[in-house]
């Protein structure tokens, strides 16, 4: 269609009645929440974290309630153990991380000017997963078996079973199942900003928000698979009395301090990055002009990115390890002050240059910021380590972390509230009951927490239930408790606010006169998400390019129509953002939300060690991923390509590394490589903390020749697929087909003589760390193996159904990734178990 | 007559791969470091007073970053309009990245630096 065909204004409206049908909501009772629609599931997302927000906030208010005043027995000590743990575990693992992918669901497609992020049932099994363990896990406190070790459940006090009860597993499975979302979530969006950008859209040209997001999804791929593998490790010990942890038996707790921070620490700035990236929006539109120092941010987010990983020793300063270790980590702690200076600066420098409107966001975004640095410079206090010992475990990290976490999330995430408040709902938020609540919260906060660094300089331990009157610190902790209460009506009013809302005006549209995307949107909601697909040629197209809006409305760029009833969006490439193709998406299902609550058994059953029934829920999960990718992935479409407008046409499938499902299943490996690399430094960990390992009267075990079958096995069954690949690529249909059987087979040998390995020398796991490392690491790469089965398999299946052929051939490529990596691991895992005895 | 020498700026190919290079190669010298204190410690019990392989490896680590914050400077003074590189042209975009490369290489320079000082100051493994 040409420019003038728009000009029909019958041709519009039946586009739209088109585009309307097409993106329609599913209604009724229980047909609602099968929508997969970013809209919907965002809301929902959001919703759900706040709501575990305000939860995990009353079991807050209640320790402070039990501290008001010395020796006060409100609460139980068993009690209390459990308030904490769950308070700090619900707040990062229940409200920062998902919430950033909650608003990350609503907001990106919006931002980059797509009708959808590129895998829409995968963000609704992501919510989901995310609902069920929530509940199990928060639900768990009402039944008092609530975990109670402390948010990061350091060994042995946790994995001794006469110590700790049924929490802990609770705490370790329950949360698992979550991080399985999160990484789902980090899959979604790192393909979205990559791949999904509306034309013209170069990297230079992306919305600030969407670098955040892109450098945190990456930030998550590589900090949460080595909690991953903790958990593993950590349930193989509860469960099975593997002594991974067990210092009598070979193992080490420390082990599991390095597994947990390596997550923990870039999880900080997992949670803080997004809320700054609201910022990165909010500061220009309410500056009225361009940020300044583009370039700058991205320096900053990537930068912090990467020196976030170097700084999980420092929560360890005290175990006792090397002083030139602690100052490689003190070092790396001090470095990560520059980039994140860098961005605050970058801010005051595009408020100063612009005419600034001192809005409600503006107001919370300021406020965050003082709090923010309070927390930053305490914090480069205790990255000193001779500091950091005498403060360590204190009320002053408290006050530290609280004044990070408020500062650097919760707030950030109020100013983004009253600020896209209007983008979600057509109509603002009231700006004297938010100007209020700003003020509750920012004096509640600081009532709270600034007494809480004197009350553990003055040796308040953290964690305690109560403290006696000699102390002389119950005018601290009185003044913290009423500051706890002032914050939570600040909270309230909020909640008052956002509960006045429905019967509120529409606002009208674009009411911050902002430059992005995103506030394209109508007041009236539409779940197309965007009329048609812009050419971008600015960061602020709204302002700087002509007639944007009414040209986007009228339908006057790409894909303004849904001719064949299929909701679509465009592909385009990584760097400069040409339009490759255009890709059918995900519609409305019930497979996401049963494959969830299938996987949700497999967690939930296993707590409760209902080995049987867990077995065969995870039976069930397998189906349903079957089910789901045999029916809604891969289809190959009704004809080559489709016009996209303004001449030109687009082909309707991709595979290789072109394709969105090419890159999920690429990104999904670099997490399972992490998680792996989590179980391999467990290994060599324990090689170090040895005079010798493996113990010279075990070291005869597994020997070289099992391990070396597997490996060359395994080797064999991925040459096989990848020339399988090529024939299928060249039309030998035939010899590919009998390639992935012969590659079905070397795969099943290969899991097989990896586990002959350990199981024919008698090595006996609960004896000591070795074996029991040995046997996880073969277990973990023959489990892959049979993973591998059951894809080549799938892949074979595809081939015969004619679903996939040598030019419809994503699924062969996609299995190609996975057993690229799979090689990879197959090598270092035998080579590690097999050759390494030998060398040590 | 046209100029014919060969462009060394516009031949090495800018990606995302290139933007994370400085970083990348900081993240390998300070893995490389822990792991060289951990080893020399829990196995030897010392290092030396001046530990050549860990001086090698931080001399590698800091010409790695310079010399990708040098290709990334050349690069970000190709012929164009004047900064912010905001339109959707090649060239901005090239010159994006660049910048955004410097910058890191900047970052990533001083933070190998940061990392090595303990070593100058610390000399056994108490």
């Amino acid at each position: 269609m040409s420019l003038h065909e728009q000009d029909d204004p019958e041709l519009r409206r039946a586009q739209e009645e088109r585009l309307r049908a097409v993106w329609d909501s599913p209604k009724g009772l229980f047909l609602k929440w099968t929508d997969t629609n970013n809209d919907a599931v965002g809301a929902w997302y959001t919703l759900t974290a706040f709501g575990f927000m305000l939860f995990a906030g009353v079991l807050g208010l209640l320790m402070r309630a039990q501290l008001a005043v010395p020796d006060n027995d409100l609460v139980e000590p068993g009690t209390f153990n459990q308030l904490f743990t769950l308070h700090g575990s619900m707040m990062m693992f229940l409200f920062a991380v998902p919430m950033f992918e909650a608003v990350s669901i609503v907001l990106l497609p919006q931002l980059l000017g797509a009708r959808d992020l590129p895998f829409p049932r995968l963000s609704a099994f992501g919510y989901w997963s995310f609902l069920l363990g929530g509940v199990f896990v928060s639900g768990s406190i009402f039944f008092d078996v609530a975990p109670d070790g402390g948010w990061f459940m350091y060994p042995p006090l946790t994995t001794r079973t006469d110590l700790s009860g049924l929490g802990a597993d609770i705490w370790m499975l329950g949360l698992s199942f979550i991080e399985v979302s999160s990484v789902a979530a980090a899959v979604e969006l790192i393909v979205g900003v990559l791949k999904c950008r509306p034309p013209g859209m170069r990297l230079n040209l992306m919305p600030l928000y969407a670098w955040y997001i892109l450098v945190v999804a990456v930030m998550i791929l590589f900090a949460f698979p080595p909690l991953i593998a903790g958990d593993v490790l950590f349930e193989m010990e509860r469960l099975l009395d593997w002594p991974f942890f067990d210092a009598a038996r070979g193992g080490d707790p420390l082990l599991w301090q390095h597994l947990f921070w390596i997550f923990g620490h870039p999880e900080v700035y997992i949670v803080f990055l997004p809320s700054i990236a609201l910022f990165a929006m909010l500061v220009p539109t309410f500056s009225q002009r361009h940020l300044l120092g583009y370039p700058w941010i991205v320096l900053a987010a990537v930068g912090t990115a990467f020196l976030s990983f170097g700084l999980w020793v420092h929560h360890m300063f005290t175990t006792g390890l090397p002083k030139i270790s602690l100052a490689f980590f003190s070092a790396a702690s001090e470095a990560v002050a520059i980039p994140t200076a860098v961005q605050i600066f970058v801010f005051i420098a595009t408020m100063w240059a612009g005419r600034v409107i001192w809005s409600t966001p503006m107001l919370y975004a300021a406020g965050s910021l003082a709090i923010f640095v309070i927390g930053g410079l305490t914090g480069v206090m205790v990255a000193v380590a001779p500091f950091d010992w005498q403060a360590h475990d204190t009320y002053f990290i408290v006050a530290h972390l609280h004044y990070v976490m408020i500062g650097g999330t919760l707030m950030p995430l109020f100013a983004g509230l009253y600020y896209y408040w209007p983008l979600i709902t057509g109509k603002k938020l009231s700006d004297r009951l938010g100007r209020i609540a700003f003020w509750l919260l920012f004096v509640g906060a600081n009532v709270t927490f600034f007494p809480m660094h004197l009350s553990g300089l003055e040796g308040m331990p953290r964690r305690v239930f109560t403290y006696p009157a000699e102390l002389g610190i119950d005018g601290l902790n009185l003044a913290s408790s009423i500051g706890a209460y002032i914050f939570a009506a600040g909270a309230a009013l909020i909640c008052i606010d956002l509960a006045l809302s429905p019967r509120r005006a529409l606002a009208e549209r674009n009411p911050w006169n902002a430059g992005t995307l995103e506030w394209l949107a109508h007041p009236q909601d539409e779940h197309w998400g965007i009329r048609s697909i812009p050419l971008v040629e600015s960061r602020y197209p709204i302002w700087d390019q002509q007639d944007f809006m009414r040209k986007v409305d009228e339908g006057r760029y790409f894909l303004p129509d849904a001719e064949e009833g299929r909701r679509e969006t465009i592909v385009t490439t990584v760097l400069d953002a040409r339009p490759i193709a255009v890709i059918r998406l995900g519609t409305p299902s019930w497979k996401p939300m049963m494959t969830a609550f299938a996987l949700g058994g497999v967690f939930i059953l296993t707590t409760y060690h209902l080995y049987w029934l867990a077995l065969l829920s995870g039976i069930a999960t397998l189906a349903m991923v079957l089910w789901w990718l045999w029916t809604g992935t891969a289809e190959i479409p009704e004809k080559e390509s489709k016009p996209i407008g303004h001449g030109m046409e687009m082909p309707l499938y991709l595979s290789g590394s072109s394709a969105p499902g090419w890159w999920a299943m690429f990104i999904t490996m670099m997490a399972d490589a992490t998680a792996f690399s989590g179980l391999v430094f467990g290994y060599y960990f324990f090689w170090t903390k040895h005079e010798d390992f493996p113990p010279p009267e075990l070291a005869s075990a597994p020997g070289v020749f099992w391990p070396m079958v597997a490996l060359a096995v395994g080797l064999a069954a991925w040459l096989l697929t990848v020339a399988a690949r090529e024939c299928n690529a060249k039309g030998r249909i035939g010899t590919a087909r009998g390639l992935l059987v012969a590659g079905i087979a070397a795969s099943m040998i290969s899991g097989l003589a990896g586990i002959a390995g350990p199981w024919t020398t008698g090595m006996e796991p609960t004896l000591h760390s070795y074996p029991a490392i040995v046997w996880t690491l073969a277990i973990w790469t023959s489990v892959h193996a049979a993973i591998a089965v059951i894809m080549l398999g799938y892949a074979l299946a595809r081939s015969l159904a004619g679903k996939m052929t040598p030019r419809y051939d994503a699924d062969l490529r996609n299995v190609t990734v996975y057993m690229h990596f799979l090689a990879l691991t197959t090598v270092v895992t035998y080579a590690t178990i097999g050759l390494f005895p030998e060398l040590a | 007559m046209k100029d014919e020498r060969p462009r060394t700026k516009e031949r090495v190919k800018v990606t995302l791969w290139t933007l994370i290079v400085p970083p990348t190669t900081w993240a390998a010298h300070f893995l490389f470091s822990y792991l060289w204190a951990a080893i020399s410690c829990a196995k030897v019990g010392k290092f030396a007073t001046f530990p050549t392989l860990f001086v090698v490896g931080t001399v590698i680590a800091l010409i790695v970053i310079a010399a990708s914050g040098w290709i990334a400077w050349r690069q970000s003074r190709v012929p164009g309009d004047a900064p912010p590189h905001q339109d959707s042209t090649d060239v901005d975009r090239l010159r994006f990245l660049a910048v955004s490369t410097m910058l890191l290489a900047g970052l990533s320079f001083v933070a190998v630096i940061y990392t090595a000082l303990p070593v100058v100051f610390i000399g056994n493994c108490r």
